[in-house]
């Protein structure tokens, strides 16, 4: 299956501190495929590198075989319309109604008449279930509604790519749930590929393809959700079925406890 | 003590060397929103929508601070120009004190704190609550989509603001010396429609608003810009933006009043 995201010995430091450490990972077209692990691990940077909002200190990221890194802003910008997007906590407009944010990018970039824009916006907020929402400011959105808004906003233009940027954390059950459906069933629906940066486990798990696991700015293990449940390797195993202690401990690492008790006796 | 020194001279060269990378990266930011403006003038609802925020919105703090200082200048010119016997030039006083130096400058410096604060905020709010991010991920230029229009409406703004404040504050004078204290009408307007030369004064005044809107403006911009995106951050910038433009506009007008009205 041809892959529409390749990346390659991929390396990215701000300033001197190493983030992503020779990542290699490829995106099939089609397929959903998740990036987990903890925070600060270098999800949301790679994100970005597949944006091309940032480019990598060593290595390739090419989409749809263009090296992201090499394009001037005409060419991000061309690839970028190809692509959706959905921010952690949906980065909708303030001063727009939940329609004219998900027209705001088919009016940006298509000469399309306000009659046809209108028919496609309604199509997106149906999609989403929010039809009835859409003259409803952001502010008056709960956080369910504002991320299922701003998905509608992501594939307004029918992307070839949507990517998400943790689009779990402060969501309800309920809404957590909605929102993984409408993650699968519109990759399906649009023949798009997705990439699901979360550290949401067991939500991420039922829907996706393939997932990769990151620690420390590398790629640990990978594998189909059910590897990845089985998966006995001591990282993973913490991490999916969230234990307290293990290969990443419980205390952060500090003096000895006694000492800071200023127990008799202890040491200094 | 050497060390000591060492440390304070680092410190010094840091804070020079960091003034003069945001200098750069300050004009680079006012040269990409000029290059970009044709979609400000192309798409003009957008310019449009920002004059209403910036200028319209301002009218009433311009309007009613415009009266108060027009009717303070009436007083104050009254009660000195009366111990020389020429109280009917009060109206040649308030017309020149406001078209060429009040109206442009306090009218700048409310605009600086009630526009350029505002537009600071909101960018800087754009930014920390991944607004600019996502219009990026959009392929829309935000310097093209969000701070053309901001910028052009500033400048747009600010001359008509400095015209309805100079215009309100003669009116205020006026009301004043005229109805109030009863100084001869047909005096006060004459005089003053033969000392204000159209040129001279109401355009010199034109021009100095033109450019403390340009100032104004373009800091505001730039600070809300290159905001930390934390409430904090935010914070800093919006009371950097009130600083730095008040003082760019006093130290602009010294510089202007002296090429425009002393032959410098």
């Amino acid at each position: 299956m041809e892959n529409l995201v390749e990346i390659k010995d991929v390396n990215f430091s701000y300033d001197v501190r190493p983030v992503l450490k020779g990542i290699n990972m490829t995106v099939p077209r089609g397929k959903v495929v998740s990036i987990m692990g903890l925070s600060g691990c270098g999800k949301t940077t790679l994100l970005r590198l597949i944006g091309g909002a940032l480019r990598p200190t060593t290595g390739e990221v090419r989409v749809a075989g263009r090296l992201m890194s090499k394009l001037d802003q005409d060419g991000l910008y061309e690839m970028r319309r190809k692509m959706g997007m959905l921010f952690q906590f949906g980065a909708l407009f303030t001063d727009l109604s939940a329609y004219d944010n998900v027209a705001f990018q088919i009016r940006e970039h298509t000469d399309l008449p306000e009659s046809m824009i209108h028919d496609l916006v309604m199509m997106k907020l149906n999609a989403v279930g929010l039809r009835g929402a859409q003259h409803m400011m952001p502010s008056e959105l709960s956080g369910g509604m504002a991320r299922r808004v701003a998905l509608a906003r992501a594939v307004a233009l029918d992307p070839m790519l949507i990517l998400y940027d943790e689009p779990f954390t402060g969501l309800d059950p309920i809404s957590m749930g909605v929102i993984s459906e409408l993650i699968r069933h519109l990759n399906d629906a649009l023949g798009a590929t997705s990439i699901v940066v979360t550290h949401d486990v067991q939500e991420t798990l039922k829907i996706v393809d393939y997932v990769y696991f990151m620690s420390d700015g590398a790629v640990v293990t990978a594998g189909t959700p059910d590897d990845i449940r089985g998966s006995n390797a001591p990282f993973v195993h913490q991490f999916v079925w969230g234990e307290m202690d293990g290969p990443l401990p419980f205390h952060y690492p500090g003096s000895e406890y006694a000492a800071d008790l200023e127990l008799r006796g202890a040491r200094a | 003590m050497p060390e000591r020194l060492a440390s304070g001279l680092r410190g010094i060269g840091h804070q020079v060397v960091n003034g003069v990378w945001r200098l750069g990266y300050a004009s680079r930011f006012f040269l990409l929103t000029l290059l970009r403006s044709p979609t400000s003038f192309r798409r003009f609802h957008l310019t449009v929508r920002e004059i209403y925020f910036t200028g319209v919105l301002s009218l009433i703090i311009i309007i009613v601070s415009g009266l108060f200082v027009g009717m303070v200048l009436g007083l104050q010119g009254y009660e000195t120009l009366q111990k020389y016997g020429s109280s009917e030039a009060v109206g040649t006083l308030v017309a020149l004190s406001l078209t060429r130096e009040l109206g442009p400058v306090v009218a700048a410096l409310l605009f600086a704190s009630r526009a350029g604060s505002a537009m600071t905020a909101e960018i800087g709010l754009m930014k920390a609550t991944e607004q600019i991010s996502a219009m990026e991920m959009m392929a829309v230029d935000p310097i093209a989509r969000v701070i053309g229009p901001r910028f052009w409406a500033g400048v747009i703004s600010m001359p008509l603001l400095a015209a309805m404040f100079s215009a309100v504050g003669v009116f205020g004078g006026y009301l004043i010396t005229v109805v109030v204290i009863g100084v001869d009408a047909g005096a006060f307007w004459s005089q003053m429609q033969s000392a204000v030369d159209v040129r001279h004064d109401i355009m010199n005044g034109v021009i100095k608003s033109v450019v403390f809107g340009v100032a104004v403006t373009a800091i505001a911009l730039f600070e809300g810009y290159d905001a930390p995106p934390t409430a904090e951050g935010v914070s800093g910038a919006t009371t950097r933006t009130v600083v730095t433009s008040s003082l760019a506009i006093l130290g602009l007008d010294f510089v202007l009043t002296a090429f425009m009205f002393t032959g410098i």
